[in-house]
């Protein structure tokens, strides 16, 4: 993949919107990995959490928002408690998910379930799942 | 000992039997359990984002609640509802303008929320105040010779400053489990995310999660893996289903409430039991350990 940096792209807005709805430091990160090394989901991810900071560093939001990995998430906060320098890699995840779906992109189309998978799961996953991939 | 309880949506429709079970239990350990006369749905997610507050709002709602039933502490089982009630407590007390601004938008609200009511776990309620040597003295039925593995999921034992025990290495279920009888079986996924809400966007990625989670408990030697959350119940249960699809020859274990293996020990019946809720029927094991 060909990524372009420049001190425009660097300075887009989108990076301080990420730390303002996160309330993370990006710059902490000094990329040792254990977030994506403890990660139960990251096999199904095409940006590993600790890319998912350095590219938020960079304010390669294009990237990001077409990103897999932020709809794999499942907020199990495992990155969080792993964390040397305390940043909630999580939290990051959600707020990269929540620009998105503040502009009504949603992620699940809970019109498209059939009954048969509507009534299947306990209401406790159909809420969950709506709050974190609609808006 | 009386407790203010909170059972949260599931408790009353696909985990029945971890509300019956509970109650059971409870009183047999001489508790009354009083439920809020009114509650409503947490959210059962935590909102992570720092200026979304409405999504707080149900949460401090049933806090207060739980103020005008005269009470300063109110206990729950589930481990989402714990999770959500819990966070959103703590953001209330660390950070003042959010509770004010909460507060105010509340207007019809009679009880001004101060972030001043604890939210306990049954698991905290019985090794904190009961005590489990208290639990050991009561059992009519001891679970001897059963062989459990106690799954926390994540929302137990993180975040850290929510969770009461150790994020990476819990011990309070096989504490418990011990205290009952029952034999416990560490494993290295009792605190691995079983994919939660995931189970309904992409079920394939849960059975996946399912499949190593069980697999390691099997392989450590669990005739039985208990749990505290109705998300993890019903994807370590019901989602067997593709795990068999997808890992031919694998080999089903049943996943019960971990209050489930209490009310056994504490003499209940079936009638507490809910054992039709269950996708792998826990019933043979517990019949061949002449259990049931």
């Amino acid at each position: 993949m060909k990524i372009i940096l420049s001190r425009q792209i660097i300075n887009d807005p989108f990076v301080a919107k990420v730390e303002e709805l996160s309330g993370q430091n990006l710059l902490a990160c000094y990329q040792c990995g254990k977030c994506s090394a403890g990660c139960p989901n990251v096999c199904e991810m095409d940006i590993l959490p600790n890319q998912i900071i350095r590219y938020a560093q960079l304010g390669l939001k294009d990237e990001l928002l077409g990103s897999k990995s932020i709809w794999v998430c499942a907020s199990c906060m495992t990155c969080d408690v792993r964390c040397p320098k305390g940043i909630n890699v999580a939290e990051v995840l959600e707020a990269i998910r929540l620009i998105l779906l503040r502009q009504r992109k949603d992620h699940l189309d809970v019109q498209n379930l059939s009954d048969a998978e509507k009534t299947e799961v306990p209401p406790i996953a159909l809420i969950s799942s709506m709050r974190k991939f609609t808006s | 000992m009386k407790v203010s309880y909170y059972p949260g949506c599931t408790l009353k429709n696909a985990a029945r039997n971890f509300e019956d079970s509970t109650i059971f239990s409870l009183n047999q350990l001489g508790v009354s359990v009083e439920e809020l006369k009114k509650w409503y749905c947490c959210g059962t997610v935590f909102s992570m984002a720092a200026d979304d507050l409405i999504h707080h709002l149900a949460p401090i709602r049933n806090l207060i609640r739980v103020k005008e039933a005269g009470s300063d502490s109110v206990m729950t089982m589930c481990a989402m509802c714990y999770n959500t009630l819990k966070r959103a407590n703590k953001k209330m007390l660390d950070e003042p303008d959010s509770l004010e601004k909460i507060n105010n938008f509340m207007t019809e609200e009679e009880v001004n929320y101060e972030g001043d009511v604890k939210i306990q776990h049954l698991l905290e309620l019985l090794r904190d105040d009961i005590h489990f040597d208290a639990i050991a003295e009561k059992i009519v039925k001891p679970l001897k010779q059963l062989k459990v593995s106690g799954y926390y999921g994540c929302l137990l034992v993180r975040p850290r400053e929510i969770g009461f025990d150790d994020p990476e290495s819990p011990t309070i279920l096989e504490n418990l489990v011990s205290a009952l009888g029952a034999e416990p079986v560490d494993f290295p996924y009792k605190t691995e995310c079983c994919g939660a809400y995931q189970t309904v966007d992409k079920p394939n990625l849960v059975a996946d999660k399912t499949y190593h989670i069980l697999e390691s408990a099997k392989d450590n030697g669990a005739e039985i893996v208990v749990v505290s959350c109705p998300l993890c119940a019903f994807n370590l249960d019901q989602r067997q289903k593709d795990v068999a699809r997808e890992f031919p020859g694998f080999n089903t274990i049943p996943v019960l409430y971990f209050t489930q293996l209490m009310a056994i020990a504490l003499g209940g019946t079936e009638e507490n039991l809910g054992f039709d809720l269950h996708y792998i029927d826990p019933r043979p094991i517990l019949k061949e350990k002449g259990l049931i």
